[in-house]
């Protein structure tokens, strides 16, 4: 049996990223399996611009920005493997992969990397009612429809959901010809980025319905219309809003969910809010040597963050296989997110193993405005951090120093909260 | 001239084409939908019931039982997924008891063997441990099951076909015509002649039927939306959960699949329109809110899709098989509602055996009544799968992430005989898009091998035939 | 005096920008928390302008779209003229990143640039 020291699931941005980290750390035996037919994952059919302003202090596309990993990569002798499916992986952190020309077969890691992404949520999980014509996409079928084949899913269009992919692909469909109609949201905020809305919806005239659902399908084999309708403070449709809109294609970006099938599989430990592993302060999951970045983990807005995080899950992952952790003397602090904090990646903190500044990351359950994000060492609070608005659809952070948490010896969790004035 | 057309290629029709093949018979299937298994066979609970809810004496009664004893044999012969797991009636209150024991009483009469009514209970919780606290007393049914209605009604087809049935697809009958030794039906693809008709139309029977007849029949369409749950929560409860019709009303189903998803349905609306598979919104907030009554903790969260299908409501609720009255040589496959999956190896054996005494039809010496599914790959060991990737590496490339279905599965399900023809047929045959992400992962990939398979442009390719185009043009090809 | 706000796209932090204009001058930006967002702030209320980002059909490749984009932004007016100029355009592989697909577009003096390798 084939064995690798480390063994990355998922050659997009996460997977690239955690894997040039990992062959830097100095770990030469590394493994590459990505299920699509090249490297680069969804970046390949993300072709707006946007991406990397933070890695590399320049604008550029999904491809531009996956192509420079990619090259890296391959300048660095990384191994990978195209068009193979990971089929299991056991706790013992066994490998079962399959494509055409090796069949099904098995690899002992030393280390994995769990970078699988995220899938698309679809229309069922919204229980929209009416018929199920064709012409109904999730966002993300219809750009690698359009951006990769070259296809046009339709001519006249609504979009509900207003999350980035819903919102570029407005802008992506009327550039090539096709009619956006309206884009509605079900909350009362947009979870996509505001420029987002300012260069994919207003350049273009495209209104956004906010608080909005279709609540009617029609069309037996394709689609020809749908309904929308207000809702209330719980989502529920409002009686007498409803209105009819003509359309052959509705295009659904109501969200993403980490594709956590083979973590599952393998018994990691998830975090409920997320659907992503626990991860400690090195992104490792709860079984040791196992560790999980980009959307697997937790969904981000910006690949520059995925590469940062992946970054680190590959270095550490690196140092596992070296046993150049640091010694821990077994003092783990929980990071508890209150008060319109859903979640922090990571969950725990080891500070004698953490590097010298630890990013946090979390997000937000509503928007608030002229708010304080407070951070807490058990009572006391440390951070006081002003914000003129917070809302779900953008990641925060918050960056903690080894050197502070280790003046709190007795320090048992770090409380995170939203604090309205 | 045909021997016996079959108008619909549902499970009643395929199942008497099937059982028709294993005569010396010319014949054929005309359907007005692009595949088999379009119309109620395909959206319905998936149940194989046991038989204690027919009338004691009705037809319905006897053909459930029949069926239900078959079912195993068949699914082996055919080779389509089969699981006998019991089912549960769950009571909710002590007062309905005897409403339960009635349940029991009918059975027995039908002849339903093994049902047992258990009021102990730790012994009900031991069954089923996601009942809810209120279930007091179930009546439990050993011989109940789960089925996949897709395949067990494309493998009865495809046998059908390879015993020399003609199929027709997107051939709607729009008139019948009484001619000397026969009838005529006209189609949009033609006139057919034939010296039987078998009338096995779903909900459009009572239209074919008051064509030749002046005793009219009438079909309602009864509609029921459902939801499916993710794989995850498939086992939550491992038989099908029934409530008793009560005074809490109708109650809906709660029951695993026979691939490890959950089921939660139907509602029971009667509505006019026989196409009309939308669901609405008041009925799957009633599917929700009446969901959690029998099964408590139902992951609702974990839905991964809804749909609809509408039950041939015939108004005597009974099933119509045999010989209309004063039109020699049709004969009425009507009225077949629940439990009419269950029940449809015995309406096909019924139907041939009126067709062979009538016509006096001889066996065919060459009928070959077993039937080799699509190769699920996963069945097998690592090396026999390795070997079969080596003779054909389609096998190891994954299309459906989901459902891990395997390009080579997609290949034979277009290739073999009344092979698929767009995504919903590939979906049917193979699961490719019926998981969790719901195609939308492999709908691209799926339509590519089927525009290359089946030599069309990708404009031609459908979700189900008609006009469900699913591209319809090129980039900027309108600016 | 004339007061517009506006969102920065230079970036995805989406400051908040208030121009202040007098006869069309612009007097003053405030909001932003970088230069990029003076620069954008200026730019949009005199001349805005965008990247765009497109497709066009390759031959003879691993592929059968190329994805391209302006290879600077251009007057935002000039948006479809731009699109509609790549309408008809094929490339041949091998197409490597930065390889000019269709020199000044519609006129634009800007080149349009391919984004991903088509081999």
């Amino acid at each position: 049996m084939r064995s690798y020291d480390i063994v990355v699931i998922g050659g997009g941005p996460a997977g690239l990223a955690a894997a040039i980290a990992a062959k830097k750390e100095g770990v030469d035996s590394i493994l590459v399996l990505e299920r699509d037919k090249e490297l680069g994952g969804i970046l390949n059919q993300c072709i707006h611009n946007g991406f990397g302003l933070h890695t590399f202090k320049e604008e550029l596309t999904g491809p531009e920005y996956a192509g420079r990993f990619i090259d890296q990569a391959k300048d660095l002798d990384i191994e990978y493997r195209l068009n193979t499916m990971v089929m299991e992986i056991g706790a013992d952190k066994l490998v079962t992969a399959m494509n055409r020309e090796e069949g099904l077969f098995q690899i002992q890691a030393g280390a994995i990397i769990l970078a699988m992404g995220c899938r698309e949520r679809s229309r069922g999980a919204l229980n929209i009612p009416g018929y199920r014509p064709a012409g109904i996409y999730s966002a993300g079928t219809a750009q690698r429809l359009v951006n990769m084949e070259g296809f046009m899913p339709g001519r006249e269009v609504v979009i509900l959901g207003s999350g980035d992919i819903g919102l570029i692909m407005a802008r992506r469909m009327t550039l090539e010809g096709a009619k956006v109609k309206v884009v509605a949201e079900l909350m009362p905020y947009s979870g996509g980025l505001k420029r987002n809305i300012v260069q994919c919806l207003d350049d273009y005239g495209i209104p956004l319905k906010l608080s909005h659902t279709v609540v009617d399908i029609r069309g037996k084999e394709r689609l020809e219309g749908i309904t929308l309708a207000k809702v209330d403070g719980r989502g529920k449709p409002i009686p007498g809003t409803e209105e009819d809109y003509s359309c052959d294609t509705l295009l659904l970006s109501v969200g993403l969910i980490p594709e956590n099938e083979l973590s599952d599989g393998m018994g990691v430990q998830m975090n409920p809010v997320t659907s992503g592993p626990k991860v400690n302060e090195r992104m490792e999951t709860s079984i040791e040597g196992v560790f999980a970045c980009g959307n697997v983990l937790h969904v981000h807005d910006l690949v520059d963050f995925v590469s940062e995080e992946a970054g680190a899950a590959g270095r550490n992952a690196a140092r596992y296989i070296k046993g150049a952790v640091a010694a821990g003397s077994g003092h783990v602090v929980t990071l508890e997110p209150v008060q319109g904090v859903r979640y922090t990646v990571p969950c725990t903190i080891d500070p004698e193993k953490m590097d010298d500044t630890q990013i946090v990351r979390f997000r937000v359950g509503n928007v608030y405005k002229k708010c304080t994000i407070g951070v807490y060492f058990d009572d006391e609070q440390v951070i006081s951090r002003k914000r003129p608005v917070v809302a779900p659809g953008e990641m925060e952070e918050i960056k903690l120093e080894r050197a502070k948490l280790l003046q709190y010896p007795e320090l048992k969790k770090i409380t995170i909260k939203i604090e309205e004035a | 001239m045909y021997d016996v057309i079959v108008i619909g290629a549902g499970v009643a029709g395929c199942a008497s084409a099937r059982e028709l093949s294993r005569y010396q018979v010319k014949a054929c299937v005309l359907e007005k939908e692009e595949d088999v298994c379009c119309g109620t066979s395909k959206a319905n609970s998936a149940i194989v019931h046991a038989g204690y809810d027919a009338a004691e004496g009705s037809l319905m009664a006897k053909l459930n039982v029949e069926g239900n004893e078959m079912m195993e044999a068949l699914s082996k012969e055919l080779d389509f997924p089969f699981k006998r797991c019991g089912s549960l009636v769950a009571c909710l209150d002590e007062d309905e008891l005897p409403g339960l024991k009635a349940l029991y009483d009918r059975g027995v009469k039908n002849g339903v063997k093994g049902l047992e009514v258990i009021t102990d209970q730790e012994a009900i919780r031991r069954l089923e441990p996601n009942l809810t606290d209120e279930v007091v007393a179930v009546l439990y049914a050993p011989t109940a099951g789960i089925v996949c209605p897709f395949n067990m009604n494309i493998a009865m087809a495809e046998n059908a076909n390879d015993n020399g049935v003609d199929f027709h697809f997107d051939t709607e009958v729009t008139e019948i015509r009484k001619i000397e030794g026969g009838w005529e039906l006209v189609t949009n693809k033609g006139t057919f002649t034939t010296r039987y008709v078998v009338n096995a139309a779903g909900v459009h029977a009572d239209k074919f039927h008051n064509m030749v007849s002046e005793k009219k029949i009438h079909i309602t369409p009864r509609r029921g939306d459902y939801c499916l749950l993710d794989k995850k929560a498939g086992s939550h409860v491992s038989r099908t959960i029934f409530a008793l019709p009560g005074k809490f009303g109708k109650g809906v189903l709660v029951t695993p699949t026979v691939h490890g998803n959950l089921l939660v349905g139907p509602t029971a609306i009667d509505i006019e329109d026989k196409e009309s598979t939308a669901t609405t919104r008041e009925g799957l907030d009633e599917l929700i809110g009446k969901a959690g009554m029998n099964v408590k903790n139902l992951p609702m969260r974990q839905v991964i899709t809804s749909f609809a299908g509408l039950r041939a409501h015939e108004d005597g609720h009974e099933f119509i098989i045999g010989e209309v009255e004063g039109a020699e040589g049709f004969i009425d496959c009507a009225g077949i509602e629940s439990p009419g999956l269950t029940s449809a190896p015995a309406i096909g054996k019924m139907v041939a055996q009126i067709c062979r005494d009538k016509m006096d039809l001889k066996p065919d010496p060459n009928f070959q009544g077993k039937r080799k599914g699509i190769l699920d790959p996963s069945t097998l060991s690592m090396e026999e799968r390795n070997a079969l990737i080596k003779e054909n590496p389609a096998y190891g490339n994954i299309i459906c992430r989901c459902e891990m279905v395997t390009e080579g599965e997609i290949l034979d399900a277009i290739h073999r005989p009344l092979g698929a023809r767009s995504l919903d047929g590939v979906k049917r045959r193979t699961r490719a898009g019926m998981g969790r992400c719901q195609a939308g992962f492999c709908s691209p990939r799926t339509m590519e091998i089927l525009a290359r398979e089946c030599k069309l442009s990708m404009f031609e390719i459908t979700k189900s035939g008609g006009s469900s185009k699913l591209v319809v043009g090129t980039n900027k090809d309108q600016i | 005096m004339e007061k517009r706000e506006l969102i920065c796209i230079g970036c995805p932090m989406g400051c908040p920008l208030t121009v202040e204009l007098e006869e069309g001058q612009v007097m003053s930006v405030t909001g932003h928390t970088c230069k990029r967002g003076d620069v954008y702030a200026r730019k949009e209320v005199t001349n805005p302008t965008r990247i765009v980002t497109s497709t066009v059909k390759v031959e003879g490749g691993n592929a059968d779209m190329v994805s391209v984009k302006t290879k600077e932004d251009i007057p935002k007016g000039k948006i479809f003229d731009c699109v509609r100029a790549l309408k008809d355009v094929t490339v041949k592989a091998p197409v490597h990143i930065g390889d000019v697909v269709l020199a000044d577009v519609a006129g634009t003096g800007v080149d349009m640039v391919a984004t991903k390798a088509v081999l």
